[in-house]
């Protein structure tokens, strides 16, 4: 006779689901992931999930608000909603506006905070629980080269969004990674020519430069370039990255020789900096006999606006401009500026143009698998993307194309309407070597599916 | 010799802002013994007070332009502020131009409120907390404070002009026997400085000349017996908060065309406010305005080229640098008061 029966208790209960799911769920442990599908996150329903990656909050969020809004006009338009903007001018014909090989695009986002830790955490969140199969976005070389890195571990592609220095695509490349943005170097080589028509050959220049990665290659690349022309280089300053008042580095320009001040500077550094220039007088200078000129070595329109009239006369490169007329920009322009009611940054049209080519390649090389998506954008050549004919060069995933040369306009119509297209460098003169000095070292290594 | 007297002219500008910055910490600390480092936040707000005038000042109507096309090829919106409609072009213009001095009028009732707000809101129910709850809180109210400001402003800095009459520079060079164009200082931080010599004079003044200073001045020597003659120090202690975010309000209002506003303006201020506050003595108001100005003035002789490559980086440690030798020698700073912080 039993007294005392020991009843069911809910934890018994609970152990003994658990001990079963685990059973049940341990042949799925052992071939998930790669090994089964032969790559991770390989997209086995009718979607696929896309990782935007952008600065949603900190000093970039503005550039980040616009590249989102890029990214969900290129899911729009890769799903056959819309206009289907620039789909319409691409020399590839491979998508069909039904998606990525027939899924429906999906996406999830992150906040990079333009910081390389939480850049990282974010990608990997969107990799791991969300199952994203390509990460893109960015507004700083130092998020890009660590989500490339990150991506290239884990076995996903990456798609860059706006990150400017050389080591992205030099020596810190990887075979996973992509880069559709111009480098420091091209906006040396492009630049150069037009300072020298425009201010002579004769100049002595004086350099601010932001104390990290991209200030030393933006430097180094515009000092090769104008020293090629016959300019001296005065002095070479850095500026801590988190200096808002740029007084003291300004007065002892003053002081110099120097009849050219040149601003490595990007953001809010380049705000600040050149209305410090111009508050001390800078552009009212005559040094030498000649007129004191600022240059800035990349413009962008966000910034532009920051500094306000402080930006007229002064010249810089970018990678793309809404005044472009060429009917690729034309029709991005258009959707962009009809969903929004503003015209894009360049910002926005690089990422948008990088979701259109990972879709593209995907579609030509018939899989999702990184690997397959490597090979197909590996020396892919393409047109109507608004900058011309480009190539994705195989040897170090670096888009070349024609590159813009700009100035601060004197009498801008609008708000939007602060940059004027100079010159269009076309795409020989910024070409270099890849395995040119300002590009030495890291390797590409192979393409990683996560298998 | 020309550099020296430039970087000490650099220093003038920066420093007064660390010092009306410090002067409000003070302030606060010395009256109601709260650390408050939401303070830098209201040195923003103030900055975006100016920036808020500018937009009111610049609200426009829209006419349609049919001769010029937009970027979409549309006819063209041409705005046009009301101010320019209701005052005439030049007027309207000028009223524009001038909207950072007149936000210094716009700003005060608004700092005024933001300060009581705070004060009465969040800050009165952790004056008997320890100072690190304090601190925590008001952290978090200045991570507050700005996100709300990039939500309606966004994250971008926003050009923030000084009227034309004062966007040139003055040669000082010239005026002492130097080359011209050597030693060239802008007009507006000229102001700037001024300023702020007018608003520490005043709030000196205010503590040293009136009745409503005297008690605050003795209650902040000892509160208890001003409680005990039946004056009600809380409430004029509030006042003080009110004034201190008044005065970092200007200062935020003021230092608008100098960098242009954005959000995170206020934590960079901050950090080094609060060193100067402790350089100068916790709770010495004369102590904060002359340890803001020496540090203002050494962080930009550290900035210079040659300073720097004989020592790297010492432009960005010279600020702790500094302190922390003044802390060694001088536990109480500069001109710290026995007593204060130390039980």
């Amino acid at each position: 006779m039993t007294l005392i029966r020991k009843p069911l208790s809910r934890r018994s209960v609970l152990r003994a689901g658990a001990a079963g799911g685990a059973l049940l769920a341990t042949p799925t442990l052992l071939t998930s992931r790669a090994w089964a599908q032969g790559y991770l996150n390989e997209p086995t329903g009718s979607t696929v999930t896309l990782g935007f990656n952008v600065p949603q909050t900190g000093p970039y969020a503005d550039e980040g608000a616009d590249e989102l809004r890029a990214y969900e006009l290129a899911v729009e338009h890769l799903n056959g909603e819309g206009d289907g903007g620039m789909l319409g001018t691409f020399s590839s014909k491979a998508l069909k506006g039904n998606g990525i090989l027939g899924k429906k695009v999906e996406y999830v986002t992150g906040d990079t905070q333009t910081k390389s830790d939480a850049a990282r955490a974010s990608a990997k969140s969107m990799i791991e629980k969300d199952g994203a199969i390509m990460i893109t976005g960015g507004s700083s070389s130092g998020v890009a080269v660590a989500v490339q890195a990150l991506c290239q571990e884990a076995g996903v592609i990456f798609m860059a969004g706006l990150t400017h220095s050389n080591d992205t695509t030099g020596k810190d490349k990887r075979a996973n990674g992509f880069r559709h943005f111009f480098n420091s170097y091209m906006s040396g080589a492009a630049l150069a020519p037009v300072l020298k028509n425009a201010y002579g050959a004769d100049r002595k220049a004086y350099h601010l430069t932001a104390d990290y990665n991209w200030g030393y290659t933006t430097e180094q690349a515009v000092r090769e370039s104008t020293e090629a022309l016959g300019w001296d280089t005065v002095e070479t300053v850095k500026t801590p990255l988190a200096a808002t008042d740029f007084s003291a580095y300004i007065t002892p320009v003053l002081q110099s020789d120097a009849d050219v001040l040149v601003l490595n500077h990007y953001g809010g550094n380049m705000v600040n900096s050149l209305t410090n220039a111009v508050q001390f007088g800078l552009r009212d200078k005559v040094v030498n006999g000649k007129n004191f000129e600022i240059i800035v070595p990349l413009y962008s329109r966000l910034m532009a606006k920051g500094a306000g009239a402080n930006v007229k006369g002064i010249f810089g490169s970018t990678n793309w401009h809404w005044s472009l007329q060429d009917e690729g920009s034309k029709a991005f322009v258009r959707s962009f500026g009809q969903k929004y009611g503003f015209p894009p940054s360049q910002a926005a049209h690089t990422c948008y143009v990088q979701a259109l080519l990972y879709a593209d390649a995907c579609e030509r090389a018939g899989t999702f698998n990184p690997c397959g998506v490597v090979e197909a954008l590996e020396g892919f050549e393409f047109d109507g993307l608004g900058n011309g004919p480009t190539l994705y060069r195989a040897e170090d995933h670096q888009c070349f194309k024609d590159v813009l040369v700009v100035k601060g306009k004197e009498n801008p119509s609008s708000e939007f309407d602060l940059l004027e297209i100079v010159e269009v460098t076309p795409v020989e003169q910024v070409t270099y070597a890849p395995d040119h000095p300002q590009f030495a070292g890291g390797a590409l290594g192979s393409c990683n599916s996560g298998a | 010799m020309d550099a020296i007297l430039l970087q000490i002219l650099n220093g003038l500008d920066k420093g007064s802002a660390y010092a009306l910055i410090a002067l409000g910490l003070t302030l606060i600390f010395g009256t109601l013994g709260v650390v408050n480092f939401a303070h830098g936040a209201l040195f923003m707000i103030g900055a975006f007070c100016a920036v808020t005038l500018s937009r009111i000042l610049t609200l426009s109507f829209t006419t349609i332009d049919p001769e010029r096309t937009d970027f979409l090829g549309n006819p063209l919106k041409v705005e046009t502020p009301y101010v320019e409609s209701w005052f005439g072009p030049e007027i309207g213009t000028a009223i524009i131009d001038w909207s950072v001095p007149l936000a210094i009028l716009f700003s005060i009732p608004i700092m005024a409120m933001v300060g009581l707000v705070m004060e009465r809101g969040l800050i009165k129910y952790f004056y008997k907390r320890p100072h690190a709850d304090q601190i925590l809180v008001t952290f978090g109210l200045a991570i507050v404070l700005q996100e709300i400001i990039k939500y309606f402003f966004g994250a971008n800095p926003i050009p923030t002009p000084a009227p034309p009459a004062f966007s040139g520079s003055f040669d000082f060079g010239a005026l002492i026997g130097f080359d011209p164009n050597l030693i060239i200082y802008p007009y507006w931080r000229i102001v700037y400085f001024l300023f702020a010599g007018v608003i520490i004079g005043a709030v000196f003044a205010f503590l040293q000349f009136t009745t409503f200073g005297m008690v605050v001045r003795a209650g902040m020597a000892d509160r208890q017996t001003v409680g005990l003659l039946g004056i009600d120090i809380d409430k004029r202690f509030t006042v003080m908060f009110a004034i201190a975010a008044i005065v970092a309000g200007l200062a935020g209002v003021m230092y608008a065309p100098i960098n242009s506003p954005n959000y995170h303006m206020g934590m960079d201020f901050l950090v080094l406010s609060f060193v100067v506050v402790v350089v100068g003595g916790m709770g010495s108001l004369p102590g904060a305005v002359l340890a803001g100005f020496l540090l203002g003035i050494l962080e930009s002789f550290a900035s210079m080229a040659q300073v720097v490559a004989l020592l790297p980086g010492i432009n960005q440690i010279i600020i702790y640098l500094v302190a922390i030798i003044i802390l060694l020698t001088r536990p109480r700073g500069l001109m710290g008061r026995k007593g204060v912080m130390e039980n």
